[in-house]
């Protein structure tokens, strides 16, 4: 069994037009057996920047905890907050550090930068970024997010439509994995507002 | 115990804590994740004025595409460019790390950076990982000395070439410019050349595909042709898209306004010269 199985996961990350979306499951587990089912993986860095972690649930709080307190630093440092092209580099200089031994996760970046131009982007566990102009996957459902993810994307979607897209494709990925489930957390956010929606999904 | 609780940012290099963590995983039957790689057919080849560079545009992740438009040629030096074949991190940290060091010697010696500057720097870096920084690189520039071709093997050791192939896709590159370079090539001819290349990686290695990125590196000149070729588009898109009949069950729905963001600036008082 791999290590990224250990929990299960999955994490997805979709544009819009001016708006973004980030959608995850629920399913906390250790190996088959479901010990939560309201884990929280996708995290709110500051109102325009959120990033979802997958893979082992410890690194994935750890990590946490080490970013937005560097973040918190650079809030303090700046009088700003950081760009999510920033973030996402942040990010990977943290993972590359320990690239011999690495952190055992997975994060998707979500963001709008300047002229709220969404931005998103995935890195694997040692912080090689893929940046994506459409969607980006992470978690043990990736290769059905992939594939969901290419049927159903469509370019400048508005926000309702973004989070049907997103939370269609993430539903129907993760009925087909065992380690995920139990529900849906979306995120939508818009320059105005963040929508945040849990989902009603299988419950096995 | 309280230097622990304090996480202040290192001064650089690798840090190896979680590294016990990961071998008691791992002895206790949980694989290691697999990283990014590059698949990758990348190129180069010394043409009349310059160096030509090419590479695929394919990030694999084990056997599925992770990245299908991904950028291989990393800017080194306004007028050094290098391609990057192995393990996706490995590549980037290095070629970025390279590249702000040949910037800082710009600083100090006021000279525009040489190709061989460059080839030290990584292969010093690399050997001294004796091959664990997973990264085969071609680099290729034009400086005061003329053009330069260099290929890095992960362990350390380089040659230098009129034209090289690395990556997966090496052999199948490699077929095409021994059939067909000779010195002296004209800048169509080259790049023609190159991207022939490129597509007998892409149609023939399994770890390579997508699109042909080239880079010409001429003296005083530069031109980075992303997306060069894109032989491969999607051919199934369908005009209506997806519509969905039933809508998603919501359980909860949390709307946060946001504020809008007024930037206050005081203007302060000039200072007294």
């Amino acid at each position: 069994m791999s290590i990224f199985e250990y929990n299960g996961s999955a994490v997805v990350a979709m544009v819009g037009k001016n708006c973004f979306a980030i959608a995850s499951d629920r399913r906390l587990g250790v190996q088959l057996q479901t010990i939560a089912t309201d884990f929280q993986r996708i995290s709110k860095i500051h109102d325009h920047l959120f990033i979802g972690l997958s893979g082992l649930a410890t690194d994935v709080q750890t990590l946490y905890q080490r970013l937005v307190f560097r973040h918190k630093l650079y809030q303090l440092r700046e009088e700003r907050d950081m760009k999510p092209e920033t973030f996402a580099s942040l990010v990977s200089a943290i993972l590359y550090e320990k690239r011999f031994g690495p952190y055992l996760c997975q994060p998707v970046i979500a963001g709008l930068g300047d002229d709220n131009k969404p931005f998103i982007c995935t890195m694997d566990s040692i912080g090689a970024k893929e940046l994506a102009k459409d969607f980006v996957v992470s978690g043990t459902a990736s290769e059905s997010l992939y594939g969901a993810c290419e049927a159903m994307f469509k370019p400048d979607m508005e926000a309702e439509e973004l989070f049907e897209t997103i939370s269609q494709a993430l539903l129907s990925s993760v009925d087909r994995d065992c380690l995920s489930g139990w529900g849906g957390h979306v995120y939508v956010v818009t320059p105005d507002e963040i929508k945040e929606k849990i989902l009603k999904g299988r419950m096995d | 115990m309280s230097q622990s609780a304090v996480d202040v940012p290192p001064k650089g290099g690798f840090s190896f804590d979680l590294c016990k963590r990961n071998d008691m995983l791992t002895q206790k039957g949980l694989k290691a994740p697999s990283f990014l790689k590059t698949g990758t057919t990348i190129v180069g080849l010394i043409f009349k004025d310059g160096v030509i560079l090419g590479a695929d545009t394919r990030a694999t992740e084990g056997p599925i595409v992770a990245d299908k438009n991904c950028e291989k040629i990393h800017y080194m030096a306004p007028n050094i460019y290098c391609c990057g074949a192995g393990t996706a991190a490995d590549t980037e940290a290095v070629t970025d790390m390279v590249s702000s060091q040949l910037r800082l010697h710009r600083y100090q010696t006021s000279r525009d950076s040489r190709v061989i500057t460059a080839l030290t720097l990584l292969k010093k870096h690399l050997f001294s990982y004796q091959g664990h920084v997973s990264a085969a690189l071609v680099l290729g520039g034009v400086d005061i000395t003329g053009p330069h071709l260099h290929t890095i093997y992960p362990h350390g050791s380089t040659d230098t070439l009129p034209f090289a192939t690395m990556g997966s896709g090496s052999l199948a590159a490699m077929s095409v410019f021994e059939a067909k370079y000779k010195e002296g090539l004209t800048r169509d001819e080259g790049i023609q050349l190159v991207a022939e290349a490129i597509c007998s990686g892409i149609f023939n290695d399994l770890g390579s595909g997508s699109n042909v990125d080239i880079c010409v590196i001429t003296k005083g000149n530069k031109e980075y042709l992303r997306n060069y070729m894109e032989p491969n588009p999607r051919t199934y898109v369908s005009s209506k898209g997806y519509s969905f009949t039933k809508k998603t069950e919501v359980l909860l729905t949390k709307i946060t306004p946001l504020l809008e963001r007024v930037e206050i600036t005081e203007v302060g008082e000039a200072m007294e010269e």
